[in-house]
């Protein structure tokens, strides 16, 4: 089908080369990272450690730009990410909990494996029970679930203030480290376990995208085409929830980045297809995030945190879109 | 052939379709027509499980719904609805490709795009192809996703009121297409249209619902008739013959 080959790369010109130039961002800042200041002496030090963080810088970006991706599909709305669904505040519910009642081991209590597999199985165990139970009734839609996340978030978001403002100032320092989102202290066994994780998402969903495909036409037309459309979307939950849960044990609340990747991959790239989508939002959120940890750890020496940088970026991004749509 | 058994669909309290028994015959053009609010799109969309019906059965091909896997019944029957919205950005081209999905997966093969071509020019929309779904009119919209099921090929064919949004000319064009598809390839249609005489004038068999129920069932000519009309929509309905073919003023 040569006739097809040169529609589909003609197509396609703006997306490859915007992908093209996001890459060569990517691999600049990224061996820029890597490679600054690196002398023999220290590189034993320093090289491992700045590996580990764009391994974790990686695996976020791809948690990010598939949940959000596939989110807005299966939700068939452009502006939703999975934060809705108030990850974010279970996630700082959970460690306002930790460190109100661990008592003596705090400082313990909050980094490690403890606290890691705590808050990934808290928060799989409330998002799956939240579907199993609000998505099995035939005539429920997901409205009804979304509108049920919010709710609970922000109920758990309104739990936590609560008991912030009981801890003494030393405790909520303690707690303020995990409010943001950071890459500096990602622990190296726990990034093997998250990519372990990960990798087996991976596998369960190497198959979906073609059928992800189908059900951005909308749920009738899915059906119509013989797509099981409720096994589709709560097997997508669980695994946004898998996903969202590990980035967010991991490095902290970090679902903010969903919506800036998801607007611009829908901007730059022409085609419906997940594989392609998924793979442009996963080069967005990479590029985004080695910029942004590049500029906060060696220009701006930790005076910004990651998550101030890219919304700083994120905003003026979208105030550029705002303007040009008013002109157009 | 599809054959529904007391099928009963409601909403809480309220029941919008009441114990519907049909046997619809194969090979035909058949028409559903009532007063809005009916259930008329209610039926075809229980029917062609777009919509799960609250009790009673539906069989195609003398089988239940539930026992058909849903990957083989969309390729028995397939279904076209009033509104559609999409949220990405689509070719007519790669719109009409998604009625391959049941056969390939979503990787197109040689006859798959043979068969695309064909709905493409079917429907006479060629020189379109390539053109986003997003830029063209109303009418060419639909008659996009009139091809998208027509590329889908099944044998049986639901279609909820096609002429929406087209013209004279258009839907003219589509339901001589469909005509065509019940002459020449022995498809069965099922259509919902609001346009009488179109239905007079293009199907074999007509469905009259009314409150939820199937009021009366028969052939074009039993069906379009002064009294049948008046007991469906409580008008007076001056029903003429011209060249054959029953004409319903229903304009005083």
């Amino acid at each position: 089908m040569p006739r097809y080959a040169m529609e589909v790369i003609k197509k396609h010109k703006k997306t490859i080369a915007i992908a093209a130039f996001f890459t060569f961002v990517l691999l600049l800042t990224g061996s820029l990272f890597l490679f600054q200041g690196l002398t023999t002496k220290n590189a034993y030090f320093f090289f491992p450690r700045r590996l580990s963080k764009i391994a974790a810088v990686l695996l976020v970006g791809y948690c990010v730009s598939y949940s959000s991706v596939t989110f807005q599909t299966i939700t068939n709305n452009r502006l939703l990410t999975p934060s809705i669904m108030g990850f974010d505040a279970l996630y700082l519910f959970i460690q306002t909990v930790i460190v109100m009642f661990s008592g003596q081991k705090k400082i313990a209590m909050m980094s490690g494996y403890t606290n890691f597999f705590v808050s990934v199985f808290v928060m799989i165990i409330c998002s799956f029970g939240l579907f199993l139970i609000l998505f099995r009734g035939r005539e429920k839609n997901i409205y009804f679930l979304l509108l049920t996340g919010t709710v609970i978030g922000s109920l758990f978001g309104g739990l936590s203030s609560f008991m912030q403002v009981l801890l003494d100032p030393h405790e909520f320092s303690i707690l303020q480290n995990k409010m943001f989102a950071s890459f500096n202290n990602v622990n190296q066994n726990l990034l093997q376990v998250s990519a372990i994780l990960v990798a087996v998402t991976m596998l369960l969903t190497v198959r979906d995208n073609p059928y992800l495909d189908v059900v951005s036409l909308g749920q009738e037309h899915a059906v119509n085409l013989g797509v099981n459309y409720r096994r589709v979307v709560l097997k997508n939950l669980m695994v946004t929830a898998v996903l969202v849960s590990i980035s967010t044990a991991l490095v902290g609340p970090i679902t903010f980045l969903g919506i800036l990747v998801v607007s611009i991959t829908r901007k730059v790239t022409t085609t419906y297809k997940h594989t392609a989508r998924i793979a442009m939002a996963f080069l967005t959120s990479s590029t985004l995030l080695v910029s942004a940890m590049y500029l906060t750890e060696r220009v701006f020496k930790f005076s910004a945190p990651i998550s101030v940088l890219i919304n700083f970026a994120g905003g003026i991004y979208f105030i550029y879109l705002i303007l040009k749509e008013r002109k157009a | 052939m599809i054959r529904s058994e007391n099928l009963v669909k409601s909403y809480g309290e309220k029941v919008v379709l009441n114990n519907v028994s049909l046997n619809l015959p194969k090979g035909k053009m058949i028409a559903f027509i009532g007063a809005n609010g009916a259930g008329k799109s209610t039926l075809i969309s229980l029917m062609s499980r777009i919509v799960p019906k609250t009790e009673g059965c539906v069989y195609v091909d003398n089988k239940e719904l539930q026992q058909w896997n849903n990957n083989e019944l969309s390729k028995r029957i397939s279904i076209l609805k009033q509104s559609n919205h999409l949220n990405i950005r689509l070719t007519v081209r790669e719109l009409i490709s998604f009625g391959r999905f049941p056969y390939s997966k979503g990787r197109l093969t040689k006859k798959d795009n043979e068969i695309i071509d064909k709905a493409l020019s079917f429907l006479s929309l060629d020189n379109i192809q390539h053109r986003n779904i997003d830029e063209l009119s109303g009418g060419q919209r639909q008659m996009a996703y009139i091809a998208m099921i027509i590329a889908q090929d099944t044998e049986y064919v639901f279609l909820d009121e096609p002429l929406n949004n087209l013209d004279m000319r258009h839907s003219v064009q589509i339901m001589k297409g469909l005509r065509k598809l019940v002459d020449e390839m022995n498809k069965t249609i099922m259509v919902v249209i609001h346009d009488i005489n179109f239905i007079a004038y293009y199907s074999d068999y007509i469905i009259a619902m009314k409150d939820g129920k199937v009021v009366s069932q028969g052939y074009t000519d039993e069906i379009i008739t002064k009294e049948v009309l008046k007991e469906i929509y409580g008008m007076d309905i001056d029903v003429q013959s011209v060249n054959g073919k029953p004409i319903c003023l229903y304009y005083n």
